[in-house]
């Protein structure tokens, strides 16, 4: 029989007829074959990582910067364990991603083989789907369905396990289209016959106190999702707050966003969500460090939640009314319906919702974000503010790692375009930011990519650095180095008496050395006044930079919601936390 | 002292019993996707009972008797809805449109005394008797959960020895089916 392949060539072919340009991967015994066969591929360009998780965070930094899906190439056993962490990251955050595993052959599964491991089975949980190719004949038709499933709905990680004797054996090659498009639950459209519509068209016109809160799902939605979001906001005059993983949606700097919400958002954002009549959530998830204390969670509101996913919806907060679909289809009739029967709503209604906006600006003035800043200490909020200033102009790419400086980052640094922020949100995993700024250099090599970093995260995928050396991609690590696990290090005072058990890092290595030993460029700031002068350097250089920005080592995060408190009841410092620890607080903490 | 990062909630909720059934694609590893997502989001699962029951279309029904508040009941729905093999997902309502049963296998090991009474309670439930020898009944009992956990307290003193019962299983009454896309 004529055009017969094998499984191998099948792979690349998948890849190519999914216009994939990148893998990320690590090699290894069981993914030999596949290995072999990437030189006969010149269109696909494989960048060797350090460490399987660096690989899929990296993949996850690609997708999320280009809204593609991102592949990722490893081997049996302990590669696809490696690859655990970041798959679970990806489901959290719904991030496409498709990782490809090698498996010892198939007469071999299941007789505790060398680097065997039931990648499917540990797997389950943490991907939208997995698949073990057991026929290579289905092997093309499974691997365009994983690209489906990644890519369809809301996005997420899929797996495809391929053992090693599928990969030399021959079979035939199924085309994308062809591959089988019946599965109804990957595409998503909302239903346009019920009057879900013209009942969000009168909630908006009856509320006197509204608030939008939009999340990643509008990013997830794509650009145009974007552009409608802001229409909206526009014609409607209405506040709005984001979720981490939302910014970037609307302008960072734009008058009628409040800010991050949730347990390190603004003073406005907070008391707007815990006050307002008429709340709108438009791809987000009701998240805990969103909500605070769900028992009391905006008492007064109306509560309309607009999301693809119809398992999100009265998962934690029951909603008055739901809209199962796509941020883009939802938003664009939302749009058409508000102008049809409601045209100039702007003007008509400001009367309307001013004393909301005079209340709203009222809780502004507390200046929720602002910290008491040192003349001597570089601030770590000062050195994200400074860094914002000094690269605004230039369509700057943020990732992070998890902890304070995350939080700092998420809340000095503005942006005003979606997809240029890559954050681990759900699964808040450390060491994410620097494979994940890898990923992001790769897809958009001309932009500068910053990781807003923490020491003791970075740490964790350090390695990759020797990834970033490889392949020239000169990504800038940041890191505000306070010598503690700086979120553990304030949880620790606020509830543990300030016992800091192992939050301290006694042996960091010199981070200037350090980047010198990988071949990329060292910069150190201790002084305040050398700060600005530094950032400049690292952003003169077109290598990749680990700068060691030496701050405060007792600064903490504020505002702050204790958790199990409301969104009323956030602590704006120093002096608030002092007054607030009685024991009940600390229970409820 | 509760010192955590998380809240707590101190609403009690009512818990209802359910039956859910679930059309998936008989293939490996469903099933599992099935239980997984049970015992992974801290679900209940009372019972459970797994066959093909369209060879051409290559379908298993699970039937999973639940236990849950009225909103983790729904989340058990809309979740089992987006495992990709899953074909459609019904609640069944424990009233009396539905029909529910439970088969069981019951040996009892004892003296003649003894299994005379048995085979006579038994007789008037109208179960079958499978296998007898000198010594030994095994019956075959088709009925609802608690009537079958009646018959076992029943039978315990009369030298009951080994038990083996499916889960539940459902349809509805009348001539409307829960269609299968």
């Amino acid at each position: 029989m004529a055009n017969l392949m094998t499984g191998a060539e099948m792979i690349f072919k998948v890849l190519e007829d999914q216009d994939v340009k990148h893998i990320f991967g690590y090699p290894g015994g069981a993914v030999l074959p596949i290995y072999d066969e990437l030189k006969n591929h010149k269109k696909i360009k494989h960048i060797l990582v350090r460490h399987e998780q660096g690989a899929g965070h990296a993949a996850e930094g690609y997708a999320r910067s280009t809204g593609k899906a991102g592949v990722l190439l490893v081997t049996s056993g302990p590669g696809a364990t490696n690859a655990v962490t970041a798959l679970t990251d990806a489901y959290m955050d719904s991030v496409p991603l498709v990782c490809i595993t090698g498996q010892v052959p198939t007469h071999l599964i299941g007789t505790d083989a060398f680097q065997e491991c039931d990648t499917t089975g540990i797997t389950r949980p943490c991907t939208k789907h997995n698949w073990l190719v057991k026929d290579v004949n289905k092997l093309s038709s499974i691997l365009h369905k994983a690209f489906e499933v990644a890519l369809t709905g809301r996005p997420g990680p899929v797996l495809v396990d391929i053992p090693k004797d599928i990969q030399f054996k021959k079979g035939k090659y199924t085309k994308p289209n062809k591959a089988k498009k019946n599965n109804i639950k990957l595409n998503i459209s909302f239903n346009e016959r019920d009057n879900s519509i013209e009942k969000v068209v009168e909630l908006i016109k009856k509320s006197s106190k509204p608030v939008f809160y939009t999340g990643g799902g509008v990013i997830n939605s794509g650009p145009e999702a974007t552009e409608l979001l802001r229409e909206l906001v526009s014609i409607t005059g209405f506040p709005i707050t984001s979720t981490l993983q939302g910014l970037g949606a609307f302008p960072g700097d734009n008058n009628q966003f409040l800010g991050m919400l949730g347990m390190h958002g603004t003073y406005e954002a907070n008391n707007a969500m815990h006050d307002c009549d008429l709340m709108i959530n438009i791809g987000a998830r009701f998240d805990d460090r969103i909500t605070g204390k769900i028992d009391e969670f905006s008492p007064k509101s109306k509560k309309i939640h607009i999301d693809i996913d119809p398992s999100s919806i009265n998962k934690n907060v029951n909603v008055d009314l739901a809209i199962v679909g796509d941020v883009k289809s939802v938003l664009k009739k939302l749009i058409l319906s508000l102008k049809e029967k409601y045209p100039n709503f702007i003007d008509s209604n400001k009367q309307e919702i001013s004393s909301w906006w005079n209340q709203i600006e009222v809780w502004r003035k507390k200046n929720s974000l602002g910290f008491s800043n040192s003349n001597e200490l570089i601030k770590p909020q000062y050195a994200v503010q400074r860094l914002y200033e000094l690269t605004k102009a230039q369509d700057a790419f943020i990732t992070t790692e998890v902890g304070q400086h995350q939080m700092w980052a998420a809340q000095h640094y503005k942006f005003n375009k979606p997809n240029r922020w890559m954050t681990s949100g759900g699964l808040g995993t450390m060491g994410y930011g620097l494979p994940a700024a890898i990923g992001v250099q790769v897809a958009h090599p001309d932009k500068l990519v910053i990781d807003i970093a923490g020491e003791a995260s970075v740490l964790m995928t350090m390695q990759e650095m020797s990834t970033a050396v490889q392949y020239k991609l000169p990504i800038k690590i940041f890191i505000l180095n306070n010598q503690y696990m700086g979120m553990v290090r304030q949880w620790q005072e606020l509830l543990h008496e300030k016992n800091y058990s192992e939050s301290y890092t006694a042996a960091l290595p010199d981070f200037v050395k350090l980047a010198e030993a990988y071949g990329c460029v060292g910069i150190r700031a201790n002084k305040l006044e050398e700060l600005d002068l530094k950032i400049t350097e690292m952003l003169s250089v077109n290598r990749p930079v680990i700068f060691d920005c030496v701050v405060d080592k007792t600064e903490n995060c504020y505002p702050m919601i204790p958790s199990g408190k409301a969104h009323n009841q956030m602590l704006l410092g120093e002096q608030d936390k002092k007054e607030d620890i009685s024991e009940e607080g600390k229970i409820l903490v | 002292m509760i010192k955590s990062a998380y809240s707590f909630s101190n609403k009690k909720e009512k818990i209802e019993n359910h039956v859910i059934v679930v059309w998936v694609d008989n293939e490996a590893g469903a099933l599992a996707r099935v239980i997984g997502l049970f015992s992974g989001r801290g679900y209940n699962i009372d019972s459970l009972a797994v066959a093909e029951v369209d060879k051409k279309k290559n379908i298993s029904r699970i039937t999973i008797a639940t236990s849950g508040t009225f909103q983790v009941l729904q989340q058990i729905k809309l979740q089992l809805g987006k495992l990709i093999p899953v074909h459609k997902v019904a609640d069944f309502p424990k009233n009396k449109k539905t029909l529910l049963r439970e088969m069981a296998l019951l040996k009892v090991v004892s003296s003649k005394v003894k299994l005379e009474k048995a085979r006579k309670l038994c007789k008037k439930h109208k179960h079958t008797i499978l296998d007898k020898t000198e010594k030994s009944l095994v019956f075959e009992v088709s009925a609802l959960k608690k009537e079958i956990d009646e018959l076992v307290k029943k039978l315990q003193p009369l030298g009951l020895a080994s038990t083996s019962r499916t889960g539940v299983v459902a349809m509805t009454k009348g001539f409307e089916i829960y269609k299968q896309k």
